[in-house]
């Protein structure tokens, strides 16, 4: 079980699992864990690589670029992991942008 | 090559998701001085050992990425001549008005191949408090932050690089230091090129789409400097992409990491000093590695997609 004021983070692609503060942002929280269950670009809203689906839980985002998460995707409940604060235990579906080349190469499920 | 055309890069313009974010990483973390936020919104800012106004601009904006590029040329007389050349190159060429950014002189634009905007401009003001130069001490105050000393070149990424490379140099009189190309020498996958005897004063490298920057680069004194700008990078939780290494290509020290909205940055020193008699040099792409990051002899997938 998660300590206080720690949710639970689970990737439904892989079966990632870590948790992250509410002040802290997923994709930070994922790597201060040494975890690799979701591609780190730029860790800043901008490239779209860390980009997911929030299946399940409540959210809040920080400032994303609208090339890869546009009022309407972020409706559909869209978001940058580097962007995203969790209110609650998330469950998220990998979805990098289209608009970014990630990865080069095709590569097996991790 | 006495410089009497394009003298280097001069500013880039610089979309950030949250203009205070910025400020804080370019200003206290970067080190350069904070001009004016003018009444635009748009936030100008210039290296300590600068001598014109200002060298990097940022814009809030809902999209990171580059507005624009300029390049400083010699007089208002070759700002006219290459407006004609471009001309008559057939590239679209349009006319920025002077003090659409503040203590700006005219602006010749046209956007290239790649669809990257690029400015050139003969006249800018000299910075307040730019470098001493009666009995020039170092600096008037010590540098800050990583104490960049000018910025001083981009990376653009975009689809006909070769195309864009022959504007540069056939147009504008630049000179291809080094490039990068596929085995078979068929295919050019980056292109290093400059108006100067630096390494690079601008870098192309291929990539399906238009418009995207890679990096901004800025200036440090040493490797020393570098090691101090990648302490700061951990103190402030910076982004980091990679380093400290050091480039096969200009043979450059560095690291790459991110400003807050992930547009990416590069502090560098060192570097070869290169004259228009200088054969180029070339890598194969099974060299691309070593060529990009010559410690590491790997690329990563970031290095090669993560654009804004």
């Amino acid at each position: 079980m998660a300590p206080d004021h720690r949710h639970r983070v689970t990737i439904r692609d892989n079966g990632g699992s870590f948790t992250c503060g509410a002040d802290d942002r997923v994709l930070i929280a994922m790597e201060k864990g040494g975890k690799a269950d979701i591609p780190v670009g730029c860790r800043g809203g901008g490239c779209g690589v860390c980009r997911v689906r929030v299946l399940e839980g409540a959210f809040e985002t920080g400032p994303m670029s609208k090339r890869h998460v546009g009022p309407a995707e972020k409706a559909q409940g869209l978001a940058l992991a580097c962007r995203l604060y969790p209110r609650g235990d998330l469950v998220l579906a990998l979805d990098v942008s289209p608009h970014c080349l990630y990865p080069v190469e095709e590569t097996a499920g991790s | 090559m006495s410089m009497t055309g394009v003298l280097r890069p001069g500013f880039a313009q610089v979309r950030v998701l949250d203009l205070d974010e910025a400020l804080v990483h370019y200003r206290d973390r970067m080190g350069l001085e904070l001009v004016e936020v003018a009444g635009d919104g748009r936030a100008y800012l210039r290296a300590y050992d600068e001598f014109d106004r200002h060298s990097i601009v940022l814009r809030e904006a809902d999209e990171p990425g580059l507005d624009v590029m300029g390049f400083k040329v010699a007089s208002e007389e070759v700002l006219e001549f290459y407006a004609g050349k471009l001309r008559a190159a057939g590239l679209m060429v349009s006319t920025i008005p002077a003090g659409e950014q503040p203590g700006l002189g005219r602006r010749v634009r046209f956007v290239t191949p790649t669809g990257h905007a690029i400015d050139l401009f003969a006249s800018m003001e000299r910075a307040e408090n730019g470098p001493m130069i009666d009995n020039p001490d170092l600096w008037r105050t010590e540098p800050r932050g990583m104490r960049v000393i000018r910025f001083d070149h981009c990376l653009l990424y975009g689809d006909d690089i070769d195309a864009t490379a022959a504007v540069f140099r056939d147009v504008l009189g630049f000179s291809l230091t080094e490039q990068v190309v596929t085995p078979d020498g068929e295919e050019t996958i980056a292109i290093f090129l400059t108006c100067s005897t630096k390494a690079h004063d601008l870098a192309l490298v291929r990539y399906p789409g238009k418009g995207k920057l890679h990096h901004v680069s800025f200036l440090l004194e040493s490797w020393t400097d570098i090691g101090h700008a990648a302490d700061l990078m951990t103190r402030y939780n910076i982004s980091v992409d990679i380093g400290p290494t050091r480039h096969g290509i200009t043979r450059g020290q560095t690291i790459y990491f991110f400003d807050p909205s992930g547009n990416r940055n590069e502090v560098f020193c060192g570097g070869y000093q290169f004259y228009p008699d200088h054969p180029v040099r070339t890598w194969t792409a099974d060299e691309a590695g070593k060529a990009i990051f010559y410690y590491e002899r790997a690329l990563n997938d970031r290095f090669m997609t993560v654009v804004t």
